[in-house]
């Protein structure tokens, strides 16, 4: 099953470590937000991206699995 | 099955019957304009049928999120959303301040074709009128036990742009701030406590209580095949007439702004959609029918239904300014790239507007770093009025770069205080 990383904004005070651990999908904007990229995570980012979910000191990042269609009711 | 006969295709529907004098329908008047109560046996479906969408901004299919609540596990909880925010929509307190008992038939039947036994309804704290409308019938409806196992309860709103949001609401009713929260969980999977929730506008239920009685057919009588039925419309700026207005969807612009009296003097441009809408170029604007398939061809959308004329006498890049920096203070505060982006984006107008150079490159930077980054939609909205008003005002930027200005400024655009 392929996984996306998500940020919860909520959360997020901008600490910036998970665009350190994982480059390969985060960087960060003007005020040092996360944007991320919803591209699913290939086996070899796995670990890495489990270790930026586990830095985040407000635990605004978490591995989701890839956006559910239906979830878009508003 | 119904009151007004099906080849009854005429308008006004929601305001069918109002008492000249500005009142509310009482419950008797009501019931002898629209017919009593239907059952809400086959509820669901007629609705689905009738193609109705939410009229509250997003659009979403009305039986559809029916289906899916009434199909949870849990007894499912009705909230009706009646707490507009936006300073130029005024569509749902004119709602609920004119024809009450249509708004709760609605959640009525909402509720049992759900199988909920509770159900709230959010109105602005502001809008007393619509709050003492909404009251008297309320206990109008109690002296004649009408919604019997049925608990209805009116719930007041703190005033502010994102109240309305359907998560907000959700957060309120759950005892928390009445700030949006991050989903999923989405209101319909776990709403008020974590019940599936029905969140519902106001004007979109008043449709689903004419459609229980007079049936899908009658109400794709109006409008077109994609979009059927009717809408209500705030119009206000320079028209003759600012007000709420009933038209079919697929009615000219140009016969929408004749309701409301006629533009007075010449257009600048037509907001179209509100504070999350778009600016339309008034010639295009007045050849364009209310249609979402019609309006994206010039970038709009209709949204809630809110159009503003802007007078041509006023800057339109400094009323951008203003609203953009009213957007921004309205933020919930609660996701920094809606904080600091919408607050950015404010200033680049306010730069632009005041000749103080050319911020558009950095604009656009913002408008691509911020877009889909909040938990709610509102800088998403944002974005889109910055955007917008960027393009159609091109030629005022280039005046301003040059330390001229076309029109003067002023308070065209309603921003009002920050909540006290």
């Amino acid at each position: 099953m392929s996984r996306v990383v998500r940020v919860n904004p909520v959360a997020c005070d901008a600490s910036g470590l998970c665009a350190e651990l994982l480059p390969e999908r985060i960087s960060l904007d003007d005020w040092g937000y996360p944007i991320v990229d919803a591209t699913p995570l290939t086996p070899e980012l796995q670990q890495h991206a489990q270790r930026a979910v586990d830095a985040c000191p407000t635990m605004a990042l978490l591995l989701a699995k890839k956006q559910a269609a239906a979830a878009r009711a508003t | 099955m119904s009151a007004l006969p099906v080849e009854d295709r005429g308008l006004p529907r929601l305001f069918a019957g109002l008492p000249r004098d500005g009142s509310p329908l009482g419950l008797d008047a009501h019931h002898a304009v629209h017919g009593p109560q239907p059952s809400a046996a086959h509820l669901i479906e007629l609705v689905r049928e009738s193609g109705l969408r939410g009229r509250g901004g997003g659009g979403f299919p009305a039986g559809q999120k029916l289906a899916v609540v009434a199909s949870a596990r849990r007894r499912p909880v009705v909230v009706a959303n009646g707490a507009e925010g936006e300073p130029v929509s005024f569509k749902d307190k004119a709602l609920l301040r004119r024809a009450p008992h249509l708004v709760l038939d609605g959640i009525a039947l909402a509720a049992a074709a759900v199988g909920a036994r509770e159900a709230f309804l959010a109105v602005d704290r502001k809008a007393q009128d619509a709050l003492d409308a909404v009251s008297y019938a309320l206990d109008e409806r109690r002296a004649r036990r009408v919604d019997r196992g049925l608990r209805l309860q009116l719930v007041v709103v703190p005033s502010g742009f994102v109240s309305g949001e359907e998560t907000a609401l959700v957060n309120l009713l759950n005892g928390g701030p009445g700030k949006p929260t991050f989903t999923p969980p989405r209101p319909f999977e776990r709403g008020v406590r974590g019940a599936p929730t029905l969140v519902q506008n106001v004007e979109t239920l008043a449709h689903l209580a004419l459609i229980g009685r007079l049936g899908p057919e009658w109400f794709r009588a109006l409008g077109t095949e994609s979009e059927p039925g009717s809408a209500l419309f705030t119009v206000s700026g320079a028209v003759a007439r600012p007000g709420v207005y009933e038209a079919a969807l697929g009615t000219p612009m140009r016969a929408l702004l004749a309701q409301a009296g006629g533009v007075r003097g010449e257009p600048g441009a037509v907001l179209v959609g509100g504070y999350f809408g778009s600016w339309v170029e008034p010639f295009t604007a007045l050849g364009l029918s209310l249609l979402d398939s019609e309006l994206a061809a010039a970038g709009a959308a209709l949204g809630a239904g809110a159009v503003v004329v802007l007078p041509q006498v006023a800057c339109g890049l400094d009323q951008a300014a203003r609203v953009a920096r009213y957007l921004a203070d309205e933020s919930a505060g609660q996701c920094g790239p809606c904080v600091n982006g919408l607050a950015a984006l404010a200033g680049a107008l306010e730069s632009l507007a005041g000749g103080a150079g050319d911020t558009r490159p950095q604009a656009l930077r913002w408008l691509q770093q911020v877009r889909g980054r909040g938990a709610c939609r509102h800088p998403d909205g944002a974005i889109r009025f910055v955007e917008s008003s960027i393009e159609v005002f091109a030629d005022e930027v280039e005046l301003h770069l040059k330390g001229r200005c076309s029109g003067r400024r002023g308070e065209f655009m309603p921003t009002p205080r920050k909540r006290p």
